[in-house]
């Protein structure tokens, strides 16, 4: 199966990252830094790990995936688009008055399934979501994508627990750990420390990776789909950025593309072909 | 002689109603956040306890889950007291509304009428803040019978999310068991050519009183239960401004944004006559038992025939 060639994957990646830096570059706005730092992350799910079907994205077995850190919206838009849920032309009308892409994850797109953007509220949806499949009986896994910035908010802390008393082992929470939020390092603005020690605390199996690594990202979920009772939370460590060197852990790309044809150029070259 | 007033409690009726339809409906589940054996909702979770979650004090892990499990297809209830409801707004805004989600919000102690827990728990402001959100639909059932209708109708439907505001005290009984429930239309209990007071709530039952003390008065009042605030029933409030002249809007609630801005901006923008708002000032409440609350506000059954009628002998030039 070729999605089992990593040469494969880490060429989709490329593909999603070259399109999150022309659609947040034509639409002059938008979150590139972390939506490059969690492309391999999407990748992995979306063309591996995840049971989708773009052809049928109401699927009741479906897998589901909630993006909490909805501006980074460019890298889920860009990653249903090269996954088949809609024509990839779509996406070069992101955050413009005439395209349904709008600037932050918007419902109304195929393959969306949950509105975000005020952080904090995804996981709980997750949370949701995975009582739902507990009910009905269902085996399909429920993904949650948060931010790390995020983790400051209420909601997630309140959710975590409610995870753990649901004993809600077909959710997997997936922390893109970048260490960066909108005014500069989350250790300087909101210390987390070792989030991943805080969260095991609530109750929640942890797995530490190297999340820009698409073979350490597989071999995590696949642990995280093994598991018996509990939620697991993968912390990602990666990089804000990844792939531009201008933008790797440089908080101003959090919510500003390339700011000239020069550093749209680069971008590009940097993150190479396909 | 005044008819003896049967007393029912709205919330026992949801919980009782709840548990009723739990049986034929498996589809329905039920969140809390700690207050269950105070909103009733405990009678559903202990004759359905796999299909209830008290998610503990943590209403916006409430909200975030309710809007889950209703992507996910279920009927969802999901409550807690109207006060703490309101802090999940942005939940609230984002994952049901801008989602547009079924979730079916039933909220208890709300108003003065709440009482000795006093103005921290008092809510006065909710209406206004769920009727201002897209897709939400605002219901204030006016007694038990109302309650039991308004839930079993919600529990059929998945077009929107709804906020439904109940109380604490034991409210008058005043539709017959036959009563149903229509979305976006109001009830006239009491016609009347002269003034009409449109109520919602505890102030259904003050105007009908301060109707019968008016009458003697020779001021022959209309009384219209607003039980459905949003959608509104726009040609039940034209009409009463083309027949009555005068329109008196009464609630347990501020009022600012509340059902006497709504009736305000329907007479100004449709046939404009003059309204007088009733309801609490752009106050908060106090502790004390919460039926006296209301003539210490000085919105109970006397402070209403006095302004009812001042306002009806007030000349506007």
């Amino acid at each position: 199966m070729e999605e089992d060639n990593p040469n494969y994957l880490a060429g989709i990646a490329k593909e999603i990252r070259k399109k999150i830096i022309e659609m947040t570059y034509a639409a002059k706005s938008g979150h590139p830094g972390g939506s490059l730092s969690i492309t391999d992350v999407l990748t992995v799910l979306y063309f591996k790990e995840m049971n989708v079907d773009p052809l049928k994205p109401q699927d009741e077995n479906r897998d589901i995936l909630i993006m909490s850190k909805g501006h980074a919206s460019p890298a889920l838009y860009a990653t249903l688009a090269v996954r088949g849920y809609f024509p990839e032309n779509i996406l070069n009308g992101f955050r413009s008055i005439d395209s349904d892409l709008e600037g932050h994850v918007h419902r109304g797109i195929r393959g969306v399934e949950s509105s975000t953007g005020s952080l904090g509220q995804g996981l709980g949806v997750a949370v949701g979501f995975a009582i739902a499949s507990k009910l009905d009986k269902k085996d399909n896994k429920i993904y949650a994508i948060l931010g790390d910035g995020e983790m400051e908010e209420g909601n997630i802390w309140e959710s975590l627990m409610a995870a753990n008393k649901y004993h809600l082992n077909n959710l997997i929470a997936i922390l893109d750990r970048n260490m960066i939020q909108l005014d500069g390092f989350t250790e300087n603005i909101m210390p987390l420390g070792d989030i991943g020690e805080k969260v095991k605390t609530f109750g929640w199996d942890i797995i530490n990776i190297n999340g820009n690594d698409i073979g350490e990202v597989i071999s995590a979920i696949e642990e995280a789909k093994k598991s018996k009772n509990k939620p697991t939370m993968i912390v990602a460590n990666t990089i804000k950025g990844k792939g531009v060197s201008y933008m790797e852990n440089n908080p101003k790309y959090h919510g500003a593309p390339p700011k000239n044809e020069d550093e749209y150029n680069q971008a590009l070259m940097e993150i190479g072909g396909i | 002689m005044e008819k003896l007033e049967k007393l029912e409690s709205l919330r026992e009726a949801y919980g009782e109603e709840l548990s009723i339809l739990g049986e034929k409906n498996k589809n329905i589940v039920v969140l809390d956040a700690d207050l269950s054996t105070s909103t009733k909702t405990d009678l559903f979770g202990k004759k359905f306890p796999d299909r209830f979650f008290n998610m503990g004090i943590s209403e916006q892990s409430m909200v975030s889950a309710a809007a889950g499990l209703s992507l996910a297809g279920k009927t969802v209830f999901s409550s807690t007291f109207a006060v703490f409801l309101s802090n999940t707004y942005n939940v609230i805004r984002q994952s049901i509304c801008y989602n547009n989600v079924p979730v079916n919000f039933v909220v208890t102690h709300s108003g003065i009428s709440l009482g000795e827990d006093g103005p921290t728990h008092q809510i006065l402001e909710d209406v206004g803040i769920m009727s201002g959100l897209p897709n939400m639909k605002v219901i204030v059932p006016v007694d038990a019978v109302e309650t039991r209708r308004v839930i079993d109708y919600l529990s059929k439907r998945r077009d929107s999310p709804y906020y439904v505001r109940l109380t604490r005290e034991k409210f008058p009984v005043l539709n017959d068991s036959n009563y149903d429930f229509h979305e976006g239309k109001s009830v006239t209990f009491r016609d009347g050519k002269d003034i009409t007071i449109i109520a919602y709530g505890i102030m259904v039952s003050f105007a009908l009183k301060a109707a019968e003390i008016l009458k003697n008065k020779n001021i022959d009042v209309r009384v219209i239960n607003m039980s459905s605030i949003k959608p509104i029933d726009r040609d039940a409030i034209v009409k009463a401004a083309k027949e009555t002249g005068r329109i008196v809007t009464a609630e347990e609630h501020s009022v600012y944004n509340g059902l006497g801005s709504r009736v305000s901006e329907i007479v100004a923008e449709n046939y404009p006559v003059p309204v007088k708002r009733f309801g609490m000032p752009d106050i908060f409440g106090k502790s004390g038992k919460g039926m006296l609350l209301f003539d210490y506000f000085h919105i109970g059954v006397n402070d209403m025939v006095k302004a009812t009628e001042e306002f009806y002998k007030e000349e506007f030039k």
